[in-house]
């Protein structure tokens, strides 16, 4: 028995899956360049991108996984939709994944540890998300009635369904940014856990500033020019502020946080904008990579997700990637000092900051995480450093293609090993680990 | 960008019109479709010797049907006029005279080649004269034709054959629809070098015996400027010619370059070719995904219109570094690669500007005369290697650009070529997906218009 179970382990024993490469589309403002584009157009524009720039055209990929976090009906088996639409072969299988911001970062995951099975040698993974574009659902009372209108077979029967519309059945119901269980926004969540962790205006405006400055250096250098392809006339980030400066973001009004005891520290400036976007990344195994003579830019070497009780105030909302940190260092045997490069998504700068805090935070970390003392510090020249989500702006589920993507680039460039956070509403989140190939 | 007046003229009665007063009645020129003929109707091979003999021969062996005279009541399809051995101008009257009764019973689209010697490989004045007179017959006689019918000419340099595989490569390269807008114009043949003799003898097989409609299978080729118009015809060509392309932009234009290379199955390599690095990224590139590089086009380029007078430094400036400067840097890299192919082609986009000049124009002509400058040196150094540069000159070429002019200019500037209408950028493709292919191994330092025989910078 125990030598048939070491054969079948051998012969499944885990690849390694790398990071080949990836495009994203430069993300929007909403409501401005893709207003008018939806999540299917976008993923498209992704997906073509990428085959563009491989020379995929036509051919199929062992899985393509994305996925949307404001998601229309129609939007039904959106990322299969989108292989249909793009370049690639109309017998390359899909599948779509919701995990809030989070959702890019896990079709990586996922689709990696298939890689790492054997189960595909070439995966592509990503996300797309419009806040422009947003569905809209009609309100409960006129579903209803629509319902039994569509059900109704006689004339009689379809004046009576119609009968029971009431006026205030006609309005809309809006999506909101709001969690459902605690009706709090995601800017009011953090807020929360802001001022908990007594993080100043200062050091937001700070993180922000410094988000601006190094997307704009990155830029300038021609790090997107094998990242990105321009959609619908805009060539860079909407959101970018080259020219933004301490001073200007000083200036801003708080918008979250004001009806709280403490100082309203949260700004637009300090915190991402509505986003539209898409971002995708191309993952193979070492044999796919180099029967194909395509780069491997970096090895997705392990990953960790974690939640958190925010419904009962007990934890911030945005706080799971702190749980789920030292679970994957320990996994992996590491320790901080052990990367080169840290990719800690912004939803809001406070959120970088009190996570940093919190793992700085001795008594914390043995109280909440069960550490034996402080997880340790994160050497801000190693953060973010081609710039990040407060100045590239946020589309939910497009960000850890992004991330990902930017990162393993980074990897291949200047070597060593990346360290990936991405928080996500519902009190989740997720963390990576990447290393130069 | 439409050419209303070619279509309208094309029509039964405002032909009849346009005829009676005398006025332009440009035709729909004959294209080129993968798998057709190289010619329908009979060729008349006009002119005696042993070169035209074997030329003769050849064309037969290409299914072609070979006439040494024109038959009473018969249409051609192409008249070839071999004189290489011309050695006084009195004997360009017997074949020239013959020529005359072809041109009377070309079908549309049809063609005239001359194939003769270079005067300048003589120093008897009388050869000489002979040889020059062909070059100033040829180009009356494609002022001549009507109906679409080009006159072009093959010069063989010293060595070069009537029968050698340039020669023939070139030949079908005129006979076909690849040349439509190609017009009064003559390409230098040499003989062919030894390590560029592979794949030569598909190239010049008639069609369905070999596979001359892929001449470029299983090279790679990088179009610069790839994105749009004539780039992106370019890209499109040299792909259903069976090459690989690499196809190149700035990225403010990825969007279109990356549906130019899906459409091509190509790659899309998003850069800026004025950059330090642009050679090496394209190296990378080609080197680490397809191994070897085998076809450079420089096609990228801007234009900065002002009259001198107006000039500032920066528009001058542009213009020099993309259509020129970034060409000799690239090139000095690309030769400097063993990624390079031996039998690597490098073809530069020069225009009709740098060879006349053009008001307002002066920096752009600067920039496209120095194209033609930096062929020419380049090809010196090529000489005898498997590697060759030339430039193709575009004339008025219906694009984008062109779409900007005034429109009375425009329809003026069309209708002042022999063809009486502007090119496609699919004309300015195929002669450069032809100077990309093995036939053309022995066509080296050339500068070939496809300018429709444009009175400017003839």
């Amino acid at each position: 028995m125990a030598d048939q179970a070491g054969a079948r382990n051998a012969a499944h024993s885990p690849r390694t899956a790398v990071v080949i490469g990836g495009n994203r589309i430069p993300f929007a403002r909403s409501g401005g360049a893709y207003a008018y584009s939806s999540n299917k157009d976008m993923l498209i524009a992704a997906l073509d991108g990428l085959v563009a720039r491989f020379g995929l055209q036509g051919e199929r990929i062992g899985e393509v996984a994305a996925g949307a976090v404001l998601k229309h009906s129609r939007d039904f088996n959106l990322t299969r939709e989108a292989v249909l639409g793009s370049a690639l072969s109309p017998e390359t299988p899909a599948y779509d994944l919701q995990q809030a911001c989070a959702t890019g970062l896990e079709t990586v995951v996922g689709l990696s540890n298939k890689i790492k099975l054997g189960q595909i040698d070439s995966g592509i993974a990503g996300g797309v998300d419009s806040a422009s574009d947003a569905p809209i659902a009609v309100s409960e009372g006129l579903r209803r009635v629509l319902l039994d209108l569509a059900r109704a077979k006689t004339t009689q029967q379809k004046i009576k369904a119609l009968g029971t519309l009431r006026p205030k059945d006609l309005s809309p119901n809006a999506p909101t940014t709001g969690e459902p269980r605690t009706g709090l926004s995601m800017g009011e969540h953090q807020a929360l856990t802001t001022a908990a962790w007594e993080i100043t205006r200062e050091a937001q405006d700070e993180l922000a500033y410094r988000s601006h400055h190094n997307l704009a250096a990155a830029y300038d250098r021609g790090f997107f020019s094998d990242l990105m392809t321009p959609y619908r006339g805009l060539t860079k980030d909407a959101n970018l502020r080259a020219d933004t400066s301490l001073e200007k973001l000083a200036t801003l009004k708080p918008v979250f946080g004001k009806g709280l005891d403490t100082p309203a520290t949260m700004t637009a400036g300090n915190s991402t904008p509505l986003t539209d976007g898409a971002a995708v990344v191309l993952l193979g195994s070492e044999d796919y990579a180099r029967a194909n003579n395509l780069p491997m830019l970096a090895t997705i070497v392990d990953a960790e997700a974690a939640a958190v009780d925010f419904v009962t105030g007990e934890e911030g909302l945005l706080m799971a990637p702190v749980h789920a940190m030292p679970r994957l260092l320990q996994r992996n045997g590491l320790t901080f000092d052990d990367f080169d490069f840290f990719e800690i998504h912004e939803a809001f700068a406070g959120t970088v900051l009190s996570s940093l805090a919190a793992w700085e935070d001795p008594d914390y970390c043995k109280r909440v995480l069960g550490l034996d003392g402080a997880l340790g510090s994160i050497d801000r020249a190693k953060l973010n450093v081609n710039g990040s989500s407060l100045a590239a702006g946020h589309p939910f589920a497009a960000t850890g293609g992004r991330i990902v993507a930017s990162l393993a680039k980074t990897l291949s460039e200047r070597g060593g090993r990346g360290l990936i956070s991405v928080c996500a509403a519902g009190g989740q989140g997720v963390v990576a680990i990447l290393e130069a190939k | 960008m439409a050419d209303n007046y070619l279509d309208l003229v094309n029509t039964p009665l405002p032909g009849k019109f346009a005829k009676a007063l005398g006025l332009p009645r440009p035709s729909v020129l004959r294209r080129y479709t993968p798998g057709e003929p190289i010619a329908a109707k009979p060729v008349l091979v006009a002119g005696s010797g042993a070169g035209a003999e074997a030329l003769a021969d050849v064309l037969l062996s290409w299914d072609v049907e070979v006439r040494r005279h024109v038959l009473p009541g018969e249409k051609l399809s192409a008249a070839v006029v071999v004189l290489d051995r011309a050695v006084s101008p009195a004997d360009l009257a017997a074949p020239m005279l013959e020529l005359g009764q072809a041109a009377r019973v070309l079908v549309p689209g049809g063609r005239v080649v001359a194939v003769f010697r270079s005067s300048a490989d003589t120093t008897d004045p009388s050869v000489a004269a002979a040889r020059q007179g062909i070059d100033g017959a040829i180009r009356s006689v494609a002022h001549e034709l009507r109906g679409g019918a080009t006159a072009n000419g093959i010069i063989l340099r010293t060595g070069a054959t009537t029968t050698d595989a340039t020669t023939l490569g070139t030949l079908r390269f005129f006979l076909s629809g690849r040349s439509a807008y190609v017009d009064g114009q003559f390409l230098e043949v040499s003989g062919t070098p030894a390590e560029s003799v592979a794949g030569l003898a598909a190239a010049t097989t008639a069609v369905g015996e070999g596979v001359p409609d892929q001449p470029l299978a299983g090279k790679t080729a990088v179009v610069t400027g790839a994105a749009r118009g004539i780039g992106a015809k370019i890209a499109e060509i040299l792909a259903r010619d069976g090459a690989r392309v690499v196809a190149v932009d700035v990225p403010a234009a990825g969007e279109q370059l990356a549906q130019v290379a899906n459409r091509v199955g190509g790659t899309a390599l998003q850069l800026d070719i004025t950059a330090p690095d642009a050679a090496a990224r394209i190296l990378e590139h080609v080197g680490g995904r397809f191994g070897t590089l085998d076809i450079v086009v420089h096609n990228a380029g801007i234009t900065r219109d002002k009259l001198l007078a107006n000039m500032d430094a920066s528009r001058w400036d542009s213009v020099i570094a993309v259509n020129i400067a970034s060409q000799l840097r690239m090139n000095e890299q690309f030769l400097a690669s063993p990624v390079l192919s031996t039998t690597g082609r490098i073809i530069s986009l020069a225009s009709t500007s740098g060879i006349a000049g053009n008001r307002g124009q002066s920096n752009y002509a600067a920039s496209k005369a120095g194209v033609i400058g930096m062929v020419r040196a380049q090809a010196a150094s090529f000489d005898g290697a498997g590697r060759t540069i030339n430039a193709v000159a575009p004339g008025f070429i219906e694009t984008d650009m062109t779409a900007k002019i005034p429109p009375l200019t425009r329809q003026v500037a069309r209708r002042l070529s022999s063809l009486q209408q502007g090119g496609l950028p699919v004309d300015v493709a195929e002669a450069i997906a032809f100077l990309a292919s093995d036939a053309a191994a022995g066509i080296n330092g050339q500068v070939l218009r496809v300018c429709g025989q444009n009175l400017v910078g003839a």
